[in-house]
């Protein structure tokens, strides 16, 4: 039971199963910005073979109050079957995919490459000038890598927002 | 995102979009619709004009529509059916799709939409009435595939009257509607995602059995949530009630949900409740919230809400338990349902009740109860508005009719709330989470749509009622006998007053300037006009109104400088409250904090 005096804040990965239709996704995002909850990301994607069902991954944070709150207005939406708050339910894993452009030349360049070789990013496109590395992991890899490229010629960074999944056999299914 | 792609339409034979519609509104029940035609609509409007099994009253202008709807649905625990055409018809509307979702009314709105291929075009009386409507709404659907037509207005339906109710909006496309289909009758089926749950947990239920059974000061505090859930649910709160021996206060949507004659009913809560409503809820140690939702009109300031108290919360929907107040114990489900496992479980217990506090606590509501907080001075000619009210509720209860009360927003509607009983659910509706002026006239026209013998009076204020006014010719032309009851003082009633107690008595644009002569307005709409100056007309002015079988305005010229008390002002707590002009009990009256508040 949630404590209204409590104001620490705390981060929630919720996972969203919903039917795939029109507007679902305009139904979410509404539900966050007319209550003034917080998106920190939000993926989408059909998930199920006949592509009825689509999974959104949303990162917010708020009071325990205002998550418990985020979940059940989520919960009341028509086209809404399962919601779950990974970070409450235990052992999660979350990924988010970057693809991150560094210009540059000399001695940058090899910088860059050496960075990205010790953090496991690929290069998916190279120029003369130009790299594109894309890279998986969890949010602060991804930002800790970026921050690196940013002095050596970080020119452009598109990023998935986070998908997250729990451990082990539990599953969120209809 | 994509539609799922649907099998082969095979059942029946093919009918067009319009004739899918209303087959399955008349599937769903449907006896009235509240409607105002258009170019998107037309075909509906030819389906509507080969057919006999379901009436269309045609209002005349697209919010009255939907407010005559949640006065239909409010009234008899059905749902409410609106038509109206695109653009205009649907932003027209949204008003009063607002108003049912905060004051969860089933509504089905059907929109008429342009042509599937011309949508986002700017077409002539294109909106996006899905993006308008979204947050306005339960649900809402764009019909893109006549094969899932049907499909979707039986959904509407399940949706709009299902949980939680709400307005729910079918948008319909006019290729839509004049495109061949099948016809699909309801699923029997349960719902793909949509189920909410109606029964609750028995361990919950046994953890409020032990609360209330062990409490010293209980008190049961009951809102519109057990109108929604049916007169059962009522019943069953009022033998519960009783059989347990425990105050209880309504909530403005909760008046007639327990009645209030009974000697254990305390009145209203709230920022306009009783003194004793108040301070019970106040100074109780455990509280039962059965269908009610603390709204900030009810709770005041939330760090001095119920300090002492442990509080059961039991609502069918789970985002309003813990949203604004913290609650010990939550109970999941439908208002009914709650009501009868508690009657079974605390019949099972053997626990003994702790009378000898309890009455104690009854000997401290009645010493608050000597406060008489609702009385007045009639002591001139000058009508009192409270007692223009308690003489319209006596008289009418003379009459023995079945008496339905609506109201439009200000201080009438708390006199009405507070002066007027109600012993029944589902006689009382009033726009209470949107606050809508000119709700009252098109509710009551919905009203007596559904009870064409019975007593439907509008009290209004003279600035309220300027807003659906045009409805009068709706009333004459259907001939619903509809009377409104003006309480006329002849200002913005409710802005004066906040105006005085707040903003240092500047009215600053609250004066109803210009106002119509309401007799001659009632006359030019075919209707009856009459007029009470002073206490010497009243009585009479409220026997003929409700005499004549014709719609009625009667204009009751009441004291202008009148105010609603008690008061709980914004930001303070339940026991600081306002009893009369200048007198305080309790606390420090408005804080700044407050005077940033609505
Ligand atoms: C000028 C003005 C002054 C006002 N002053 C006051 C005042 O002094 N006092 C006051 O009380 N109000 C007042 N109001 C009204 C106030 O704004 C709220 O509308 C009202 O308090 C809400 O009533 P409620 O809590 O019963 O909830 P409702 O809005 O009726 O909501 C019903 C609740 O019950 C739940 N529910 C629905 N169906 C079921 C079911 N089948 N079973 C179980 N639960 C169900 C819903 O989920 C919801 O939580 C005022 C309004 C205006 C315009
Ligand atoms: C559509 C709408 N606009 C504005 C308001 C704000 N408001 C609340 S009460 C009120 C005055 C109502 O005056 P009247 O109908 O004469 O009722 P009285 O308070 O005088 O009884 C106003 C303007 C509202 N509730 N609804
Ligand atoms: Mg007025």
């Amino acid at each position: 039971m949630p404590d209204p005096s409590d104001m620490t804040h705390r981060a929630a990965t919720i996972a969203v199963l919903v039917e795939n239709e029109a507007g679902v996704l305009a139904r979410v995002i509404g539900l966050f910005s007319g209550r003034g909850y917080n998106i920190d990301s939000l993926t989408v994607a059909p998930v199920d073979a006949e592509g009825r069902l689509s999974r959104i991954t949303v990162v917010t944070s708020g009071t325990e109050m205002v998550i418990e709150q985020i979940k059940a207005q989520l919960d009341r939406l028509v086209p809404v079957h399962k919601v779950a708050d990974l970070t409450l339910e235990g052992p999660h894993l979350t990924r988010e995919l970057a693809l991150i452009k560094v210009v540059g030349s000399g001695s940058a360049r090899q910088e860059a490459l050496r960075l990205a070789d010790a953090f496991r990013a690929r290069v998916v496109d190279a120029t003369t000038e130009s790299f594109v590395f894309e890279m998986t992991g969890s949010g602060e890899k991804l930002d800790a890598f970026i921050n690196l490229m940013r002095p050596i010629g970080l020119a452009e960074v598109s990023r998935t927002g986070a998908v997250a999944i729990a451990r082990g056999t539990a599953s969120l299914t209809v | 995102m994509s539609s799922a792609i649907l099998p082969a339409a095979s059942d029946t034979q093919s009918l067009t979009g319009a004739e899918i519609v209303l087959r399955a509104l008349k599937e769903q029940g449907v006896e009235v619709i509240f409607g105002y035609p258009g170019g998107a609509v037309l075909p509906i409007y030819d389906a509507i004009f080969n057919q006999n099994a379901i009436r269309h009253i045609l209002v005349r202008h697209e919010q009255a529509a939907v407010h005559a709807a949640e006065g239909y649905a409010r009234s008899t625990g059905k749902v409410g059916c609106v038509l109206v055409t695109s653009g205009p018809g649907a932003t027209n509307a949204v008003t009063g799709l607002v108003d049912a979702l905060m004051d969860s009314i089933p509504i089905v709105c059907l929109t008429g939409q342009v042509p599937t291929h011309l949508i986002g075009n700017d077409a002539f009386q294109e909106a996006d009435t899905t993006g308008i409507t979204r947050p306005a709404t339960k649900h809402n659907y764009l019909v893109k595939n006549i094969n899932k037509l049907a499909e979707t207005v039986h959904d509407a339906f399940y949706v709009a009257r299902s949980g939680r109710p709400g307005p729910v909006v079918i948008d319909l496309p006019k290729d839509i509607l004049i495109g061949k289909g099948p016809y699909r009758p309801a699923p029997q089926a349960e719902h793909r995602s949509y189920r909410p749950q109606t029964e609750p947990e028995a361990a919950q239920i046994a953890k409020a059995v032990a609360l209330l059974k062990g409490a010293k000061r209980p008190v049961v505090y009951a809102g519109g949530g057990v109108i929604n859930a049916g007169p059962e649910a009522s019943a069953l709160l009022t033998k519960f009630v009783r059989m347990a021996g425990l105050p209880c206060t309504n909530t403005l949507m909760g008046l007639g949900a327990y009645p209030s004659s009974d000697p254990q009913f305390l009145g209203m809560l709230g920022m306009h409740g009783t003194y004793e409503a108040n301070l019970a809820m106040h100074g109780c140690d455990v509280m039962f919230n059965i269908g009610a939702r603390f709204d900030d009109r009810v709770t005041g300031r939330l760090n001095a809400f119920a300090p002492d108290s442990v509080k059961i919360h039991a609502d069918i929907d789970p985002s309003s338990i813990n949203k604004n107040v913290k609650v010990e114990v939550p109970i999941v489900g439908d208002a009914a349902a709650v009501l009868r496992a508690l009657i079974a479980a605390w019949e099972a217990d053997g626990a003994q009740q702790d009378r000898e506090s309890l009455a104690g606590w009854w000997r401290q509501i009645d010493e608050w109860r000597g406060a008489n907080c609702l009385r007045y001075v009639q002591d001139s000619k000058i009508i009192k508005p409270q007692h223009a009210v308690k003489r319209l509720y006596e008289l009418t209860r003379e009459t023995g009719r079945d008496t339905f009360i609506s109201t439009e927003v200000g201080q009438h509607q708390m006199w009405a709330a507070q002066y007027f009983g109600f012993e029944k659910p589902n006689r009382w509706m009033t726009s209470g989470g949107l606050g809508t002026m000119g709700y009252g006239l098109p509710a009551a026209m919905g009203v007596q749509v559904a009870h064409p013998d019975a007593l439907c009076i509008d009290i209004a204020g003279e600035a309220s009622i300027l807003m659906n006014i045009q409805e009068m010719s709706t009333l004459a032309q259907y001939r619903l006998p509809v009377k409104v009851f003006i309480l006329n003082n002849q200002y913005m009633g409710m802005v004066r007053q906040w105006q005085e107690l707040l903003h240092g008595g500047r009215y600053s644009e609250s004066y109803s300037e210009a106002l119509p002569d309401f007799v001659k307005l009632a006359e030019s709409f075919h209707g009856v006009g009459l007029r009470a100056e002073s206490t010497d007309d009243l009585d009479r002015v409220i026997r003929e109104m409700i005499a004549i079988d014709r719609p009625v305005i009667a204009d009751i010229a009441v004291d202008q400088k009148e105010n609603v008390f008690p008061m709980i002002p914004s930001g303070a707590a339940h026991n600081e409250m306002l009893l009369a002009s200048g007198q305080i009990t309790g606390g420090a009256g408005v804080t700044d904090e407050g005077t940033a508040l609505v």
